[in-house]
């Protein structure tokens, strides 16, 4: 199958303009929602974590430091929730027009990064108000984010998937999103875990999602060693590499498994 | 492949998998599954279905519900695959299955129609060449923008109508529109068929009015039970539908029979020696036989009744040879109806006893009756045979 042929194009971004015309229709400000809702988020998460927790006042710019995580994390919590609804959501459109199934996935992916990418304009103009200087080693941030993408997009794939057959799965990944939130350095800083438990440190570090938000804090330089990322922490290689790969294993199987499975979902729903 | 095959249907079978509990707990699922039950069974929609459509075909898919045809149309529009066999088509093929494709209620009605024209395959700019006809076609000029949930729901219908007849598709599938907008539109819609038979373009039609198929399909096929019964000639196909219509239909009103002396008479049974379908020229020819368990005399009646007029058309019986004492008996008989014009009769025949108490009843059975000479451009004839018996008057001017 061709994803990138004329036709799937063309729906592909059909399906994104709609989508995003969509999200906020009826709603007075309309797409400043995109970029109150994080601020507002991250003010509340900043007021309870950073001011009243304490949480990361040993880390520079932990302020910052969490609004990149959050942004990060809540392209992840999107992709992955309106990707395992979307096939479901789309079904009266699958039982009557025949079109390329993973354009439903990759729409609801193109309509959270183009989120992300207004949110990450905020993280971008607070990090310059609380003095951060960037070097050219932003431009790392590029693969990272193909690699978050990838991530996303392979779990989105099969939770889609899952879901069409048992619609056990919306509780399920909720709690499992809540778990995961705890679970990656996000409102807390990972030295925190690192000085009291290095092997569960280490563990966590092996989550893609946790390596990405670490690797990204560290490319926007304000962190150092203050909160460090997985291979500062330990000089294993294969270690190292391993949550470089799960993304790209994840996207593959996720792709597989719907494709595989993509042919049925007419009938299923 | 052969350059003039629109759509290729290649032994074609499809089966769902349903679920025969109820419940769809875990809890039952494991116990089944450890009693090795396996929680659903096989319904075989469509059993090795086979035919193709050649470019410029309207080709009818006509059956009863629950044949098949729309398992069938999804097939061809690739939305179910088969589990056996294959399709192809050649060309873009625009479907409209069910009503309402896939309309989004929050945009406009223009949002709509360049949404819907994206999932069909078409790009902006063919969309933007076609948008007039469409909005044209569906006479909703000042509403297009508007939201769709402003629409009426007749409004939406001849939307996603039009999206689908104006799209420039090569091959348009067609589920059961016929009932698509108020009469006028209608009208408009038929123009529209006539207009599209003559233009060589490729369509797919299912549907259950016969009026329709006639009048718009060159080839036709009839679908029961995920078999095909009929393929070919439109009228052929047509006929036979009609007249498993009124099989099913004359059956089911003979459930409320009178209580019968059953003991006399066992084994009564009518079949046709002659066709089901015939022509007014043709013979009525049928067989009865049956078993007189005791000692009587018996003699056969039947009636011919017009289901549509209900009516006795043609009555006869066998009272001048009258059966007698025990034992088997077996009558042909032969008659002609050359005087009527098309009818769907139902014939019911009974054995009755020397008192004229009916003593034994035949399942009934239906005979239609065609006329096939009259051409489609006759129209004084066309008009007179709908009556009950054939013209045979003449005129005088002064």
């Amino acid at each position: 199958m061709n994803f990138f042929s004329r036709r799937n194009q063309i729906l592909l971004k059909e399906l994104v303009k709609t989508d995003f015309k969509l999200r906020y229709q009826g709603s007075l400000i309309g797409y400043l929602w995109s970029i109150l809702k994080p601020v507002m988020l991250f003010v509340i998460m900043y007021l309870v974590f950073v001011r009243f927790l304490r949480f990361g006042s040993a880390v520079p710019h932990f302020a910052v430091a969490l609004l990149l995580a959050l942004t990060l994390w809540n392209f992840f919590a999107e992709t992955t929730n309106m990707g395992m609804l979307s096939v479901v959501s789309r079904g009266d459109l699958l039982r009557k027009i025949s079109f390329s199934k993973p354009i439903i996935i990759f729409s609801v992916v193109a309509n959270a990064l183009i989120n992300l990418l207004i949110s990450l304009v905020v993280v971008v103009i607070f990090s310059f108000l609380n003095g951060i200087h960037m070097s050219w080693n932003v431009i790392f941030v590029l693969p990272l984010l193909v690699e978050l993408v990838l991530f996303a997009t392979g779990i989105a794939f099969i939770l889609a998937t899952i879901f069409v057959k048992f619609r056990d799965l919306g509780p399920i990944w909720e709690v499992g999103m809540q778990a995961g939130l705890y679970g990656t350095p996000i409102i807390y800083p990972i030295i925190q875990v690192s000085q009291t438990h290095p092997t569960i440190a280490k563990i966590l570090m092996l989550n893609p999602m946790a390596q990405i938000v670490q690797d990204m804090r560290y490319i926007l330089t304000f962190s150092n060693n203050t909160n460090p990322t997985l291979w500062q922490m330990t000089d294993k290689p294969y270690l190292i590499i391993i949550p470089y790969l799960i993304p790209f294993i994840i996207f593959g199987i996720g792709l597989w498994i719907f494709t595989k499975n993509s042919s049925k979902f007419a009938e299923i729903i | 492949m052969n350059d003039n095959i629109a759509v290729k249907i290649d032994h074609v079978s499809k089966f769902f998998h349903l679920p025969t509990e109820a419940t769809n707990s875990l809890r039952t699922t494991l116990v089944n599954r450890l009693r090795g039950i396996k929680g659903y069974k096989e319904q075989h929609v469509l059993k090795d279905i086979d035919f193709t459509v050649e470019k410029g075909d309207f080709f009818g898919i006509v059956g009863r519900n629950g044949s098949g045809k729309s398992t069938l149309l999804k097939i061809i529009s690739q939305i179910y695959t088969p589990e056996k066999g294959n399709v192809i088509v050649n060309g873009k093929l625009v479907s409209f299955i069910e009503l309402g494709v896939g309309f989004n209620p929050e945009l406009t009605g223009k949002e709509n129609v360049y949404l819907n024209g994206a999932m069909l395959g078409f790009s902006r700019e063919e969309i933007s060449d076609m948008y007039d006809e469409i909005v044209d076609f569906a006479e909703l000029e000042e509403f297009m923008n508007q939201k769709l949930k402003n629409y009426s729901s007749g409004m939406q219908v001849r939307l996603a109508f039009s999206v689908a007849i104006k799209a420039r598709g090569d091959v348009l599938v067609l589920d059961e529109v016929l009932a698509v907008g108020d009469e006028s539109f209608q009208r408009k819609c038929n123009d529209y068929f006539l207009e599209r038979k003559k233009s060589g373009k490729t369509t797919i039609l299912v549907t259950h009015d016969m009026g329709a198929a006639k009048k718009y399909c060159n080839k036709a096929i009839l679908i029961e039970n995920g078999l095909i019964k009929v393929s070919g000639d439109v009228n052929d196909v047509a006929n036979q539908y009609s007249l498993d219509n009124l099989q099913t239909e004359v059956t089911a009103r003979s459930d409320l029979e009178i209580d019968v002396k059953e003991e006399w008479i066992e084994n009564l049974e009518v079949n046709f020696i002659n066709q089901q379908k015939i022509t007014p020229n043709d013979e009525v020819k049928f067989e009865v036989s049956y078993d007189v368990k005791k000692d009587t005399e018996t003699y056969i009646a039947f009636s011919l009744t017009d289901v549509d007029r209900n009516i006795w058309i043609y009555n006869d019986n066998s009272l001048d040879y009258l059966t007698k004492g025990k034992g088997h008996n077996r009558a042909i008989y032969t008659c002609k109806l050359d005087q009527v014009n098309n009818l769907k009769l139902k014939l019911q025949v009974s054995i009755r006893n020397k008192r004229d108490e009916m003593i034994a009843f035949a399942d009934e059975k239906v005979i239609l009756i065609n006329r096939n000479d009259i051409s489609d451009d006759d129209k004084s004839a066309q008009d007179s045979a709908t009556g009950l018996i054939q013209r045979n008057g003449s005129w005088e001017f002064e």
